[in-house]
């Protein structure tokens, strides 16, 4: 493991502004929860009634896994319930950033040819990564007691955090050694990821109920993490089993480092055809090959969130038909009408600015392509920049609408009604539109910062969040293109805003397009 | 058309970073033409350029007789082109490029195909990601020369090549040129490569054209050694100007000398008795080297 230091200063180097924005973020996101709902309640009896209801909807304990009780800090830690899957991600994504996409760009060549042993770049990555889940840990016990809870439950919270984070780079590590892309690598271990968040899920919903499948949550990493149970229980066994899987998966990723050669993966690459398809003919036909695998991976994550967010609004409509405080909450978040359309309202809104990151991404695929060196050798095959970039901009607009509408579809036949919770989510799609435009328009002029446009998703996602919890001005508000949306079915459709924001959508695209035209490529 | 390239005084700057300072290049329908320089001289971007890639901020550009910017599209039906530094979809198959790029550019002839793969011993199976850089170089190379095109611009094409595969490169090249209806820019800084392929050549250094020509119209410019054992004394030798280098031991003389001062150099040698000469003709290398060297220290 010679050299080890020096690659982790490598490492830390070159991650000098990523690492610590998604440490800092994810780490001090508990804190603002903390006094997002501090100012939510009234009264302590509001409070409680709100918990109560919490803790028997099963949408909830999906998503953010049971309540434990009614307290101001056990709500924090039920809501942020989602986090440790984002932890989860980011661990997994800058263990593999640091092992086998190095490999795979041949970088691991120069660096293991200089006095540095097998396992070094490994045990810099996981070193990284799992100091950084420390950090985070760190950070959310200390703001915790800095905020007066309790410190045996604030230790638990942080350890829920730091071993959400570990496990994952366990996991990474181990997808790292199998394939020999980096893609590869990432699928493998954002797929366990989902089968566990899915697990976990699946196991908290049923406890809520009949509790036949409750099990299920003790298959999953993340099921464990949370069995820790901060502030109410701070059980110390399932951080030891979650903190056992850490040392197994690294150890066997160090095991299986040794069997494979430099470059290679264990799961050997198959042959493909010699000779290329009828469709793959055009820059459209690339297209596709190039989006389709983004495509039908969106879309059935999308379909399979339909299908929990319908099944759950039946659960609404029973749990908070009766209680005022609950619909008051929704109402706050969603607008008005009843609690069901508020509720679909909100989950629509959710999904956009989830599929507005996929709209993101599949701009972002363009950038990619030109910087890799793969778009000189079509553009300069007679294709025009227009119709290359058109082919990339039409996944951009259409993907997201597919996987919104399979969404809505599924959302809608679950619960029962499809005409309204479809149109809810459809309705969304100009302001996803807005933010895959500005992705085009970044990389026609200011191709270097291209990546901005995760900004404007985070920046969207912040308003969303946090804007109506702490009472954003008006002005903030409407930087989103999602506060312009008619918020069906609780709202009424409005033809304005709807046509507006798809105008400026075509606006901004447009531009990029003839920006990309009179640039330098690669720029 | 008797120019496939012509560019004159061309002018591209990155920011503060002057990458083409004034470069000339023309290049003949029908002609292998060398484009030599050291990394960095400026060869890529004055290719982008050509492809219409990049605009350049001064100077005229013709290309196929069309303007490589605003007709690039146009253009590109016509030519080929091999990046220097060739990578391709990770999940498409070389032969899936291949075609792809065959098709993108109007078709190319599926028998020229299969022979060429052959030829350079491309499984097209592979999937991009597991093909080494010389057979990334292969696909490219295989799907431009497939393609039935009047002009190939190749950068440096051979450097991920091993020396097998090189020598089938030049053969293919040579075919090329007998057949005499295709231009090929070759930029290479492989000597032997461009002695043995090209017509003419063009020299750049810091984005500026400081030689071009034919091979023998270069060596015109450069120096002969000569190695002479000499039967009686010589004299007058030092005094001939464009005789530099001038050794002299036990009546043996050895000295470089300009093409012009070949002729009375050797008439002294002559004149003094010859028993046995050595006359060695500049190679490409050494033009090469005596530019850049030369250069470096007038800097």
């Amino acid at each position: 493991m010679t050299g080890t230091g020096q690659l982790l200063r490598l490492i830390l180097r070159r991650d000098r502004v990523i690492l610590p924005i998604w440490v800092l973020l994810l780490g001090l996101l508990p804190q603002l929860y903390l006094s997002a709902f501090q100012g939510f309640f009234a009264s302590d009896a509001e409070r409680i009634q709100y918990a109560h209801v919490s803790a028997a909807n099963a949408g909830f304990a999906g998503l953010y896994g049971p309540l434990s009780g009614d307290s101001l800090v056990e709500l924090v830690v039920w809501r942020a319930g989602a986090l440790p899957v984002m932890i989860g991600l980011a661990a997994l994504l800058t263990v593999i950033r640091h092992t086998r996409a190095e490999e795979e760009a041949g970088r691991s060549d120069l660096i293991r040819a200089t006095v540095v042993g097998r396992w070094a770049q490994l045990a810099a990555a996981l070193l990284a990564t799992l100091v950084a889940g420390l950090v985070i840990g760190l950070l959310v016990t200390g703001t915790m007691i800095g905020s007066g809870q309790p410190a045996a439950g604030s230790v638990a919270f942080g350890a829920l955090f730091t071993l959400s984070a570990w496990v994952f780079a366990g996991v990474a590590a181990i997808a790292a050694q199998l394939t020999s892309s980096a893609r590869g690598a990432r699928m493998i271990a954002v797929l366990v990821l989902g089968v566990s968040y899915v697990l976990r899920m699946g196991g908290d919903i049923s406890a809520i109920g009949d509790g036949r499948l409750d099990w299920l949550a003790w298959l999953s990493p993340l099921g464990w993490v949370q069995k820790i149970v901060p502030y109410a229980e701070n059980a110390w066994w399932p951080a030891v089993l979650a903190l056992l899987i850490t040392v197994v998966t690294v150890a066997v990723a160090g095991a299986l480092l040794t069997r494979r050669d430099l470059g290679s993966g264990l799961l050997a690459s198959r042959l493909g055809p010699a000779h290329a398809g009828a469709g793959l003919s055009s820059s459209l036909g690339l297209a596709w090959r190039l989006h389709r695998g983004l495509l039908l991976g969106w879309t059935a994550g999308f379909a399979a969130l339909g299908v929990v967010f319908g099944g759950v609004g039946t659960s609404v409509v029973q749990l908070a038909e009766n209680s005022s405080s609950v619909s008051e909450a929704f109402s706050k978040i969603g607008g008005s009408g009843s609690v069901t359309d508020a509720y679909f309202a909100t989950t629509a809104g959710t999904c956009a600015l989830i599929a507005a990151l996929y709209a993101v991404q599949a701009g972002l695929r363009m950038r990619d392509e030109e910087q890799n060196g793969h778009a000189e050798l079509v553009l300069t095959a007679s294709v025009s920049r227009f119709s290359w970039a058109a082919s990339h901009l039409l996944f951009v607009l259409i993907g997201p609408a597919l996987a919104m509408a399979a969404e809505g579809a599924l959302a809608g036949a679950t619960f029962g009604d499809v005409g309204p919770v479809l149109s809810a989510a459809l309705v969304q799609l100009p302001a996803i539109w807005v933010l895959g435009a500005v992705t085009m328009l970044l990389i026609g002029m200011l191709p270097r910062f291209a990546a901005l446009a995760w900004a404007a998703v985070g920046l969207s996602f912040l308003i969303l969040i946090f804007g109506p919890l702490l009472e954003f001005p008006g002005w903030a508000m409407d930087v989103s293109p999602f506060t312009h949306v008619p918020q069906l079915p609780a709202a009424a459709f409005t033809v304005v805003p709807e046509t507006v924001l798809t105008l400026i959508a075509i606006a901004l695209a447009g531009v990029g397009l003839l920006a990309l035209r009179r640039r330098d490529i690669p720029a | 058309m008797t120019e496939a390239i012509d560019a004159e005084g061309l002018i591209k700057r990155f920011g503060k970073v002057t990458a083409l300072d004034g470069l000339d290049l023309q290049v003949r329908t029908g002609e292998v033409h060398g484009f030599l320089g050291p990394n960095g001289a400026g060869k890529t971007t004055t290719i982008r350029v050509l492809l219409g890639l990049m605009r350049n901020d001064g100077g005229r550009v013709r290309l196929l007789g069309g303007d490589p910017w605003a007709d690039a599209t146009r253009l590109h039906r016509r030519l080929a082109y091999v990046p220097g530094d060739v990578t391709f979809w990770p999940n498409l198959t070389g032969g899936e490029v291949i075609d792809l790029l065959g098709r993108l550019r109007g078709g190319l002839d599926p028998r020229r195909r299969d022979d060429l793969i052959e030829r350079f011993e491309l499984d097209p199976r592979k999937k991009g990601r597991t093909y080494s850089k010389g057979n990334r170089q292969k696909v490219a190379l295989i799907a431009a020369l497939a393609s039935d095109v009047e002009l190939l611009l190749l950068d440096e094409p051979t450097s991920g090549l091993d020396p097998l595969m090189e020598e089938a490169f030049r053969e293919v090249i040579l075919q090329e040129k007998r057949r005499g209806d295709r231009t090929v820019l070759l930029s290479s800084h492989i000597l032997a490569e461009v002695e043995a392929l090209c017509d003419r050549l063009t020299i750049i250094r810091d984005g500026r054209s400081v030689e071009t020509g034919t091979l023998s119209d270069l060596r015109h410019l450069t120096r002969t050694t000569i190695r002479a054992e000499l039967t009686g004394p010589v004299n007058g030798l030092a005094s001939i100007a464009g005789v530099h280098d001038l050794t002299s031991t036990d009546g043996r003389v050895a000295f470089d000398v300009d093409h012009e001062a070949l002729e009375p150099a050797l008439k002294t040698l002559v004149a003094a008795g010859v028993r046995s000469l050595v006359s060695q003709p500049p190679s490409l290398e050494e033009l090469f080297l005596r530019h850049y060297t030369r250069d470096e220290a007038s800097r």
